[in-house]
């Protein structure tokens, strides 16, 4: 009986034929997207590891000090300082590199259709159920389809990273622009904005940490996808992780997630420090 | 001129307006359209004008369509039917850009909640409608630092709008709306989210604004007292229809139905009539052509005591008292003018008849109403205000005297009994 309806109604076997029509006619357009991702990646993995680990980590530093805190730079100065001296710079880098990625690629897609969905109920109708798919579906589920498209290595990372990371900025986006109070629109258009020059000038400044909260959460999804995204070779402290758990080195394993909850702190404060800068005054 | 005219203005909210026509000519309710067909009447068929250099006050309760009114006047709510004409253009008709270019040059809105720009400066947004509308950043500082200094906003211009009370914030508003130089001002509610000190104040600073500078202004209230204040003429809505346009005199003393007299029950009277709505006909006698004998014939068929004395062009010159008038005819002189008398008060026309109360129950003579130039245009009794201000009253609000109380109380007490 199972088997019967499971051959009326075979969704599995459905996804297998787009995946496999997607393969043998779209190759150059996901060779294309591999190319260009994988030109980014290693454009910013050479900026990162251009310096030295200690001028970088003073630079991580200043930034967190001026940002946010004193408290957040001196965390920073001395969580950096572990990471070195574990002997993770290097990967901490690609793992940082690889989130930076993802995030700008998020964001570059994101916003704009957060705003589009802000002003389009039909939009938004369409992109809500999409966005809860593509949260709450299983990671290893189109991991595997990302290999198939992208082959192992950073470029399906990127792109598991931002199907698991885009839907907080689209959707913190649409909500703080319908947040924004009936009375600013109505102001705005009666000193006679454009539609552009309205969201420029209006919408997105009032909107901003609403869309900065969003980024934020991207940007920490990311990062909680960087050890999934080990298993097909991103590289990084995900592959640490991962060697640590399939050869048992216990030591090996904590390391590594320490440095990366590391970056992640850092990365949130400076986030949430821009996320409050970008509201009115101070 | 008018710079403002709606004609046969409709506003239907819902998804099928055309539905509420038929039944709107039937004379249906509001009420009983939205249950029919859905819609909501916003307005229905408006029609006034707004004439220039004018403050033309909306007055309603909520719901009765005011703010979606001052919304069609620059098209923010896009009406159902009817003309909006703006210095004889109709708005509902006009493209895009010339909207887009009304907008910029001709009127400008202040709101309710200031609705300023939270992550700009005071000079931001002061600034943002010169802004939006490409003028040089150097002329755009300089007007809207200008617009600041009229609302008396010197020396905030780099604070933000957080720091600011409510009051401050609005006149970041109003100088916003200024700094654009418009004909026309919007003002919805513009006075009704401060606190009622602070909303006193902006009223008086606005109508000394406005005497300085001559807009145009339509200024949407639900306070009868703010739109008595601040209206030439006020228009007083209805679920969506107007009831009555008229001056504030014109709406206190010939409200045009139930409606209206229930709202104005409960004005203060005094400060609104002013003297020329009570004013009467003074018995007179011209100087120098008049002598001691016309004034006191005249005084006694009318059965009064003194007689203005005016001279050929109308120029008040003072009362003649009766035992002047007969000693001086007694002495066989006819110059009235050495018998005039000048300590008799004198007021003009536009004085509320509250601040003339108490001048009036002193003086033994009735008050003198001069225009400015000194003309005589009558005269004002103490019995004519005090019946104004006793109009005023509920009958049961009425002094009673000692006996008349006595026998209501004693009725009580047997009741009781």
């Amino acid at each position: 009986m199972f088997e019967q309806m499971h051959q009326i109604i075979n969704i599995g076997g459905w996804f297998e034929t787009i995946i496999n029509w997607l393969m043998d006619n779209l190759g150059p357009f996901f060779n294309a997207i591999r190319e260009g991702v994988n030109s980014v990646l290693s454009v910013l993995n050479n900026i990162l590891l251009f310096p030295h680990p200690l001028i970088m980590i003073a630079i991580f530093t200043a930034l967190a000090w001026w940002l946010a805190k004193r408290g957040i730079g001196i965390f920073t100065l001395i969580g950096m300082l572990l990471i070195y001296y574990m002997g993770f710079w290097d990967v901490t880098m690609d793992t940082l590199a690889l989130v930076i990625t993802s995030v700008v690629i998020a964001l570059v897609i994101g916003v704009p259709i957060g705003i589009w969905s802000s002003k389009n109920e039909m939009v938004e109708r369409i992109v809500r159920p999409i966005l809860d798919f593509m949260q709450t579906l299983p990671a290893f589920v189109y991991l595997i389809p990302a290999v198939l498209f992208f082959q192992l290595g950073a470029v399906p990372g990127v792109i598991a990273t931002l199907i698991f990371s885009l839907p907080p900025v689209v959707r913190l986006t649409n909500l703080g622009i319908r947040q924004v109070p009936v009375e600013i629109k109505e102001a705005a258009i009666s000193f006679g904005s454009t539609p552009s020059q309205m969201l420029f000038k209006a919408e997105l400044p009032v909107a901003m940490p609403t869309i900065m909260a969003g980024v934020n959460q991207t940007i920490m999804l990311a990062l909680s996808m960087v050890v999934i995204a080990g298993m097909i070779g991103a590289g990084g402290l995900g592959n640490e992780v991962l060697k640590g758990i399939t050869q048992l080195k216990i030591g090996l394993g904590f390391e590594s997630g320490i440095s990366i909850v590391i970056l992640a702190i850092f990365l949130d404060r400076v986030t949430q420090a821009l996320a409050a800068n970008s509201g009115p005054e101070r | 001129m008018n710079v403002i005219e709606v004609k046969n203005l409709f506003k239907i909210f819902g998804e099928h307006p055309n539905r509420a026509f038929p039944l709107l000519e039937q004379g249906k309710s509001k009420a009983e359209i939205l249950e029919k067909t859905g819609n909501t009447v916003a307005i229905n068929n408006a029609n006034f004008f707004v004439k220039k250099q004018e403050v033309f006050v909306i007055m309603g309760l909520s719901g009765s369509g005011k703010s979606t009114v001052i919304r069609c006047l620059n098209r923010l709510i896009e009406p159902t039917r009817g003309e909006v004409l703006i210095d004889e253009f109709d708005i509902v008709k006009m493209s895009r850009e010339d909207i887009l270019q009304t907008r910029r040059k001709k009127m400008s809105m202040v709101f309710q909640h200031f609705a300023l720009l939270p992550q700009r400066t005071i000079l931001g947004n002061a600034e943002y409608g010169l802004e939006i509308s490409g003028v040089e950043e150097e002329e755009r500082r300089q007007k809207a630092m200008e617009a600041l200094d009229q609302v008396g906003l010197q020396g905030y211009e780099h604070q933000f709008p957080s720091e600011l009370s409510g009051g401050m914030q609005q006149r970041v508003g109003l100088a916003r709306a200024l700094a654009n130089d418009p004909e026309v001002l919007l003002m919805d509610e513009a006075f009704s989210a401060l606190d009622p000190l602070i909303r006193n104040q902006m009223q008086d600073e606005l109508l000394e604004l406005q005497a300085r500078m001559n807009k145009t202004i339509v200024f949407i209230t639900h306070d009868l007292d703010e739109a008595l204040k601040l209206g030439d003429r006020i228009c007083i809505m209805k679920d969506g229809a107007v009831v009555q346009t008229g001056t504030p005199e014109e709406i206190l003393t010939e409200p045009a139905d139930d409606y209206v007299k229930a709202f104005v029950q409960n004005v203060d009277r005094t400060k609104v009539i002013t003297a020329s709505s009570i004013m009467r006909k003074a018995t007179m006698v011209t100087l120098p052509k008049d002598g001691p004998n016309v004034a006191i014939r005249r005084m006694e068929q009318a059965g009064i005591s003194a007689i203005y004395a005016i001279d050929s062009e109308r120029y008040f010159k003072g009362i003649i008292r009766i035992d002047d008038a007969v000693k001086l005819s007694r002495s066989k002189t006819d110059d009235l003018s050495s018998i005039t008398f000048d300590g008799v008060y004198t007021t003009t026309p536009d004085t509320p008849i509250g601040n003339l109360l108490g001048w009036a129950i002193e003086s033994s003579y009735p008050m003198a109403v001069q225009d400015e130039t000194g003309k005589l245009l009558g005269i004002v009794d103490r019995s004519a205000i005090m019946a104004e201000v006793n109009n005023n009253f509920d009958e049961e609000d009425m002094p009673v005297t000692l006996k008349e109380w006595e026998a209501n109380g004693s009725e009580l007490t047997e009741q009781e009994g």
